[in-house]
């Protein structure tokens, strides 16, 4: 993996504390923390005042945050909280879901993804999804990792290879398989799909990684080689992870976000919230007193 | 170390265990429902056991040379054949008073049964009758002479009697100067002789017809483009008339020569007798196949029996199809149920592909849904009628009309064929196809599509390459089902295509090679027409069995090519667990 990136992991850090908002119109205060860690670049993706609706039950009340660009946010919260749709909100995800509705604004480099006439399949090209539970597809591990690209209509073998090595160095998997890459993906133990996933997600070189519990499924060993994995590609791309790991969000993440019922809680540096929460039900939540 | 000692002094001190015993009502395990159960699987299984042990006993045992029993009658006649079955019945009165006091006794301690044996006497031309019934009564003595012979013959069924004279070109001999081997020899070159005037006529003037019929009707083609005046269709006569000349001249050629074949294959003749004495001369060509039936030994026996099997598979039928082979039937329920399965699996997967992909899930999704299953119950004669109705009259009338105009009236697409019935029998077999498929589709685990959106495919790239390789082994048990179904199927086809004989495969050497507007011959139709429209149904009952054999092989046959792709198939998807 060439260290290209133009941003140094830690550069936000430090400037961002109690710089709030890194100089964007001040959001809505009330309980929320917004004492986040900004990047010199600013934010890629901007939820604003967002609402999710399945059918008559609402999942997401009222979020409004920014992801902010090259930094990894962790999104945190009991079970049923709605992480999930909302991170499957970013990519439109829920499109799949009928009876969906929503209310509020995300943008992605300030073009509203819920617009009339927005190409759907354009915007998650410039993200890459990482599942909680492995995906890959019934083909040969070089098939998995280049379909971004075959999706793309990109045949070149050439191009294919050079994309294939890349990912696969990129997501920690390269040594492990470089000599079996024609054998089938379903061949591979758990922890190795999960990365293949990985690199699959980003063979297309998204600007955004979106991952949904990338390690719930994984052993220790296999949880802390992802782990590194993110570390290394902090500055490369925008992360946003989901997990339910506490010490993975501390160790992984520049910032948190801690949402309780469909409610955006509290977000901010992942020091400050695992360290001196402003509002209680995040300190329950972290020590693991929540009730 | 200690450890393990102390473990084994306890091990060898413990008590033998002793195992506990225990019981629970019966209603409490559910026991009678298990036996309900059990029983109607049992039952389930010994009526497709028996089913099958049925067919598979007749179908292989009916081609296995019987020996020939010449029963001498108290009237003093003799009756020679093949033992067909034997059964008991009540004679009446009638027939009791012409009985001595002996026999009537008997009949008596019998409880009024009588046994008596059908006979397979052949010998119609001369006796007027294939079978006989001869009561045991009658019978005052049984034999199995070594020199009656089984003669199956190319006209007039089987023969059975002995060989009186043999007349090779004027030279006359008696068998025992020519001896068996020797007329085996002379009845090759006859029948080889025999094929080539066959092969003469059928083929190569058959070639010479259908050229001179394709000129005509290119003539008529032109007429009716450019008018009967006009200098093209002048022009085209002229040419096509040199051409039908030489072609007559081909003719007569081909036909003289098959008529000088035939006319030296006259002079090898046999004279064949019964077993009253009657006396019948026949060519030798026109013996299929004959042996000696009470003189044959084992693999004698297996060599006629692997010989009827081979001419079965492998030959056009004779004898209003009660004898030779079946060849034709074979092959086309074979294209036939491969033109379905091609018309049936694009339809049914697309149709389903729409139904649960892109339609939005409603009422009428719903509605659609249920009248596609319930099409599964119409009558299968129904869709023949509307077969005939839709595709032979409406669309192959059409297509008549605007592509061959220049056979008009008589009708090329605009009556049943083979592509119309595999048109309607695809009809019949789409909804299993869709539903299967909608199965297989629902069945694809959602995380597979998301992870392909997620890539940024379209709906399209997602079902092409996720969603359709995975739900394939579906749409290929839907596709197995839809094949047996329809090369069963038998009403449907009466209508739109099938007939007793068809002159010409749908597949030959004439351009353009497929005729998908011919009418073929069908197995299932088949047994239908031998075992019950025959003249001679005793005489069909045997090749029902073996020819209701032949489809259920091909069937399994057809299947277990299906099963062992769809197998394939789903090895690529094994192993996702981890
Ligand atoms: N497809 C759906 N249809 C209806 N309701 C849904 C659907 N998916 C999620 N929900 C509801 O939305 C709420 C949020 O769900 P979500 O999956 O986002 O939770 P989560 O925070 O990801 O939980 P977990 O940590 O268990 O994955 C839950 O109450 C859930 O029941
Ligand atoms: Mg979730």
């Amino acid at each position: 993996m060439s260290d290209t990136a133009t941003l140094s992991p830690t550069s936000g850090i430090g400037s961002g504390k109690g710089q709030a908002n890194g100089g964007r119109p001040a959001l809505p205060t009330g309980e929320t923390n917004y004492h986040f860690v900004t990047s010199p670049e600013g934010s890629v993706i901007d939820v604003d005042k967002f609402n999710l609706w399945y059918g008559s039950a609402q999942a997401l009340y009222d979020i409004s945050l920014s992801f902010q660009k090259g930094l990894v946010t962790a999104l945190i919260g009991p079970s049923g909280c709605g992480k999930s749709t909302l991170l499957r909100s970013l990519n439109r995800m829920n499109d799949l879901i009928d009876n969906l509705s929503i209310d509020g604004n995300v943008t992605i480099g300030g073009h509203d993804i819920y617009g009339p006439g927005v190409d759907v399949i354009a915007l998650r090209k410039r993200m890459g999804m990482v599942f909680q539970k492995p995906n890959p597809f019934a083909m040969s591990i070089y098939d998995n990792v280049v379909y971004p690209l075959r999706v793309d209509g990109i045949s070149d073998r050439r191009v294919l290879d050079e994309t294939c090595e890349r990912a696969l160095r990129g997501s920690a998997l390269w040594d492990e398989v470089k000599d079996r890459l024609k054998e089938s993906a379903l061949g591979m133990s758990g922890g190795q799909q999960q990365r293949l996933c990985i690199a699959r997600a980003i063979a297309s070189d998204p600007e955004v990684l979106l991952m949904d519990e990338p390690c719930s499924a994984l052993d220790p060993i296999a949880t802390a080689k992802i782990e590194e994995l993110i570390d290394e590609l902090r500055g490369h791309y925008t992360m946003i992870i989901v997990t339910h790991n506490m010490q993975q969000a501390g160790r992984v993440s520049d910032n948190t976000a801690f949402m309780y019922l469909g409610r955006l809680i509290e977000y901010g540096k992942t020091e400050t919230i695992f360290t001196a929460p402003q509002v209680p039900q995040t300190r329950d939540y972290v020590t693991g007193r929540f009730g | 170390m200690t450890a393990t000692v102390e473990k084994d002094t306890i091990r060898s001190e413990a008590k033998p265990r002793s195992v506990r015993k225990y019981s629970a009502d019966i209603s409490a395990m559910g026991e009678p429902f298990l036996w309900g159960l059990g029983g109607a699987l049992a039952f389930g299984i010994i009526l497709i056991v028996g089913f099958l042990a049925l067919i598979f006993w007749n179908g292989f045992t009916t081609f296995w040379p019987k020996p020939i029993e010449v029963v001498t009658i108290t009237d003093g006649t003799r009756v020679a054949g093949e033992p067909f079955r034997s059964e008991q019945y009540r004679p009446g009165p009638e027939i009791l008073s012409g009985l001595t006091d002996d026999q009537r006794a008997e009949i008596v301690a019998d409880e009024g049964f009588v046994g008596r044996t059908l006979y397979r006497t052949g010998n119609y031309d001369v006796t007027g009758e294939d079978f006989r019934w001869v009561s045991n009564f009658q019978v005052t003595d049984r034999a199995y002479p070594k020199d009656f012979f089984f003669f199956e013959r190319q006209e007039w069924g089987a023969f059975v009697g002995t060989i009186a004279s043999i007349d090779l070109n004027g030279r006359k001999l008696s068998l025992e100067e020519l001896t068996l081997p020797g007329l085996e020899a002379e009845q090759e070159a006859a029948r080889d002789r025999f094929d080539e005037v066959h092969h003469i006529e059928r083929t190569d003037i058959g070639n010479v017809n259908h050229e001179i019929n394709e000129l005509r009707l290119d003539l008529r083609r032109a007429a009716l483009r450019h008018g009967e005046g006009s200098p093209e269709y002048q022009e085209l006569q002229q040419s096509n008339e040199a051409r039908i000349a030489e072609l007559q001249k081909d003719y007569l050629a081909l036909a003289n020569q098959a008529r000088a074949i035939k006319e030296e294959d006259r002079k090898y003749r046999i004279t064949l007798q019964t077993v009253n004495g009657e006396e019948k001369e026949i060519a030798i060509s026109q013996i299929v196949r004959f042996y000696a039936a009470n003189d044959l030994s084992f693999f004698e026996k297996v060599g006629v029996y692997l010989s009827r099997w081979g001419e079965f598979v492998s030959e056009e039928p004779r004898e209003a199809n009660t004898e030779g082979g079946i060849l034709p039937a074979i092959f086309g329920t074979v294209v036939m149920t491969m033109l379905m399965v091609i018309i049936v699996a694009p339809f049914g997967v697309i149709t389903a592909l729409y139904l649960r992909e892109y339609a939005k899930q409603g009422r009428l999704v719903t509605i659609v849904r249920i009248s596609v299953n319930n099409l599964a119950g119409v009558p299968s004669i129904v869709y023949g009628v509307f077969g005939v109705g839709f595709f032979a009259y409406m669309l192959g009338g059409s297509i008549d009309a605007l592509f061959y105009p220049e056979r008009l009236p008589s009708p090329t697409f605009g009556t049943g064929g083979i592509l119309w019935s595999a048109l309607t029998l695809a009809l019949l077999t789409v909804p299993v196809v869709i539903v299967a498929t909608e199965e297989a589709l629902s069945a694809v685990p959602r995380s597979m599509r998301e992870g392909s959106l997620a890539c940024g495919a379209s709906k399209w790239q997602t079902i092409k390459w996720i969603v359709l390789p995975r739900a394939m082994p579906g749409v290929m048990t839907g596709l197995i089902l839809a094949m047996a179904r329809g090369a069963g199927e038998v009403a449907p086809l009466m209508l739109i295509g099938v007939v007793k004989l068809a002159p010409e495969l749908p597949i030959d050497g004439f351009f353009p090679y497929v005729h998908l507007e011919r009418s073929f011959m069908h197995l299932g139709f088949h047994i239908f027409d031998v075992g019950f429209q025959s003249r001679n149904s005793e005489a069909g009952k045997p090749m029902v069995f073996v020819t209701t054999l032949l489809l259920i092989g091909l069937i399994v046959l057809m299947n277990s090519s299906a099963i062992y792709v769809r197998n394939r198939l789903k090895k690529k998807f094994a192993g996702s667990q981890f």
